[in-house]
């Protein structure tokens, strides 16, 4: 994956190294204008965003489209591996691929707070022109607000997201039948643990970074594989945990799973044995299951492998039974435990 | 963070290999106590317990530093957070532990400056970014967490800070023991002692209740395998009628401890006659700051006397921290209570028994 963090950020004109939002950034005059038009439609532009208008007009593609949309609020801005721009991109086309979507259009709307640097702001933005580029994406409609320095996290990001479907399946929970195979596409925690580790207060040293990444290009190279896909699920806040329960919910299944089928980075691992946290219910930002019918296992791990982001694609379980909603796991020592959706936000334990 | 030899404690073949060995020796069912929530819960996440039905009947101690604290504490902490001039420093998993009406993060949303640290001497960081507020860290837990408590009370000491103090709720393994061993309705034969407080405290503090009582027990780690070998050797002493002193944990804990972290201990803190929550008062079984560091103690600095806590009086912890009763055995336990809505503190702890029940056990069989 790129790395666009860490070069220098040439400066805009008419933006000075100091700047800072200012509550007139957000209050319909020159200077809101100076920023729409020297930062937002400079980094993003394209034909929908020139137009200039209070609505972006699309050409509208025959058949389903996806729709989806989602608000990043991240704590750190900036965490090794991405940033809330990278986030704001990322997350939106995920969840458009979860449908099989080709992702096409983003929508961008900013929540300022009142003295946030512009610097960092620029940087964001440019993060996520890149994030957009890779995804195969445009930013073509957005807003501004600024709210008074206090009630705010120096930015939040809402972006909203509209992809084509260009297959007939139906790639949804109650698709899910018992006999489908559950296949992850790469180790889990990474995301979670990153954050955590940027989070001020909590100085260990780690070099782990956000797995962060678009999913879009292994999901429509699956579609186009024919892979019967039966349902996907991108596996953020809560993990796999949450995901695997929501979908065993939905489809009225029960799934089971291996523990040592699972893959962890050694050192995701550690930091989760030292907190008390399950890897399984930490978040990701570029990992997603998925559940096909045995038949396609192999061709689906192929062309899942083809990509970085799916290297380590593998099999982690099936979908045993149908009637009930549970979610079971095979531990490391061969007995078999109910896997249950996290209470709450996780917190470190004492020792 | 790197972490080694993870897997080598986890591996399946040699767990069947332990579990054979148990079961050959074994030639009836043992009430053993595993002491410490971090072995509770590897035991319940395992299955180690089910594997063992027949051989070992385990009994869930009450080494869960959260569970333990008792309510007045919970309440003292929420009092003060909601105090404008007070940041309360805590460890995660306190902040979910219910007081007599609400609990910390609730408190949280409420207003209350509540921040989650990772280390006692964070807090010490906060009260020096802070000079014009007040800053008070829940120093809850066993002999494992003492000594960095000891060290935040000898570091603001150093820096002369006058605006930090430790709400002290801190408690001792061995005196427990005592207590559970000298109760009527004990049924307990054999222990596994915990091992990361012996790797601080050293075995010494055991010897005297092996001798008094004529029980095995077995200073044990966290794997699986750890806790398997532990309760093999405390199985092996059963059978033979024995019963020493014996120390499985050997990659950790040596006979005289860390003498460094006793000496602070020693330094820093006092042992009186401290109470339980769901237990009681235990005989020498706390530590408070002694009379040196009396000025970093905040229930002394916020003249906190909490006489109107209360317990939910549906909520068996006493009885399950104790042994008598196993979660399963609660009439609340998954019905009105549940880690979203605890009625007790072991529902709230990673270390609890009712959590790991709760988190792992429900349902299965079902």
């Amino acid at each position: 994956m790129t790395e666009f963090l860490n070069c220098p950020i040439p400066f805009h004109t008419g933006f000075s190294a100091q700047e800072k939002i200012v509550m007139a950034h957000g209050g319909g005059g020159r200077t809101m204008q100076k920023l729409i038009q020297e930062l937002f439609a400079k980094e993003f532009t394209n034909e929908f965003l020139s137009n200039e208008h209070d609505s972006a007009q699309l050409p509208m593609p025959s058949g389903r489209i996806a729709f989806t949309t989602d608000s990043y609020v991240v704590n750190p801005l900036f965490f090794p591996g991405g940033d809330i721009g990278r986030l704001a991109v990322f997350g939106t086309v995920n969840d458009l691929a979860m449908s099989g979507a080709r992702p096409q259009y983003l929508s961008a709307g900013f929540i300022l707070e009142e003295g946030f640097s512009i610097e960092s702001l620029i940087k964001v933005v440019r993060s996520m022109k890149i994030a957009a580029d890779l995804s195969g994406v445009k930013i073509v409609t957005g807003d501004t607000k600024v709210v008074e320095k206090g009630k705010g996290d120096g930015v939040y990001i809402n972006t909203a997201g509209v992809g084509v479907i260009e297959h007939s399946l139906k790639i949804e929970p109650s698709s899910v039948c018992v006999g489908d195979r559950v296949l992850i596409s790469g180790d889990l925690g990474r995301h979670g643990i990153a954050i955590m580790a940027a989070r001020s207060g909590l100085q260990f040293e780690t070099t782990i970074r956000s797995d962060c990444a678009p999913l879009s290009p292994m999901v429509l190279a699956l579609v186009e594989a024919g892979v019967q896909i039966h349902c996907l699920r991108d596996l953020t806040r809560g993990g796999l945990v949450s995901a695997l329960n929501e979908i065993s919910q939905k489809a009225r299944v029960e799934i089971k799973i291996r523990e040592s089928a699972v893959s962890v980075l050694a050192e995701v691992r550690g930091t989760c044995e030292m907190l008390g946290l399950d890897v399984l219910s930490v978040a990701n930002e570029g990992r997603l299951v998925a559940f096909v019918p045995e038949s396609d296992v192999e061709r689906a791990l192929q062309v899942m492998k083809r990509f970085e982001v799916g290297e380590q694609s593998c099999e982690i379980g099936a979908v045993e039974s149908g009637g009930r909603s549970r979610v079971l796991i095979e531990g490391l020592i061969g007995v078999t435990r109910v896997l249950d959706m996290p209470s709450g936000e996780q917190l470190p334990r004492i020792c | 963070m790197n972490l080694k030899f993870i897997d080598e404690y986890r591996d399946a073949s040699l767990a069947k290999e332990y579990v054979n060995a148990i079961s050959r020796a074994a030639t009836r069912s043992w009430n053993i106590m595993e002491i410490c929530g971090g072995q509770t819960h590897s035991i319940v996440k395992y299955g180690i317990d089910e594997l063992l039905k027949n051989q070992v009947n385990l009994i869930h101690g009450p080494g869960c530093p959260v569970c333990v604290t008792p309510v007045s504490v919970i309440d003292s902490a929420i009092d003060l957070a909601l105090n404008k001039n007070v940041i309360l420093c805590s460890f995660g998993d306190m902040l979910r532990v219910p007081g007599t009406s609400t609990d910390l993060l609730k408190s949280k949303a409420e207003g209350a400056d509540v921040r989650v640290v990772y280390s006692p001497l964070d807090a010490v960081k906060v009260a020096q970014d802070n000079r014009e507020r007040e800053v008070v860290f829940l120093a809850v837990g066993f002999e494992t967490t003492a000594p960095a408590n000891a060290m935040a009370a000898m570091n603001a000491a150093q820096l002369g800070l006058t605006n930090f103090s430790l709400l002290v709720s801190q408690v001792l393994v061995p005196p427990a023991i005592d207590a559970i061993l000298s109760s009527p309705e004990n049924r307990v034969q054999g222990f596994l002692a915990p091992g990361h407080v012996c790797t601080v405290m050293g075995m010494a503090g055991y010897e005297p209740l092996v001798t008094k009582y004529r029980v095995p027990i077995v200073v044990t780690g966290f794997e699986p395998l750890d806790i398997l070998q532990g309760l093999l050797m405390c199985v092996l002493q059963l059978e033979s009628g024995n019963f020493a002193l014996e120390n499985q944990y050997t990659r950790s804990v040596r006979a005289e401890g860390n003498l460094h972290a006793q000496k602070l201990l020693g330094e820093v803190f006092e042992v009186f006659h401290k109470n339980w929550r769901g237990i009681g008062t235990i005989p020498e079984s706390g530590l408070r700051l002694a009379r040196k560091y009396e000025k970093f103690d905040a229930e002394k600095k916020f003249n906190l006397r909490d006489e109107t806590s209360l317990e939910n009086p549906q909520c068996m912890s006493g009885l399950i921290l104790q042994g008598v009763r196993k979660p399963s055995q609660c009439p609340s336990f998954g019905v009105s209570c549940n880690p979203e809505n605890p009625m007790g503190a072991p529902m709230v702890s990673s270390e609890g028994a009712c959590s790991a029940y709760y988190r792992y056990r429900r349902s299965v069989e079902s």
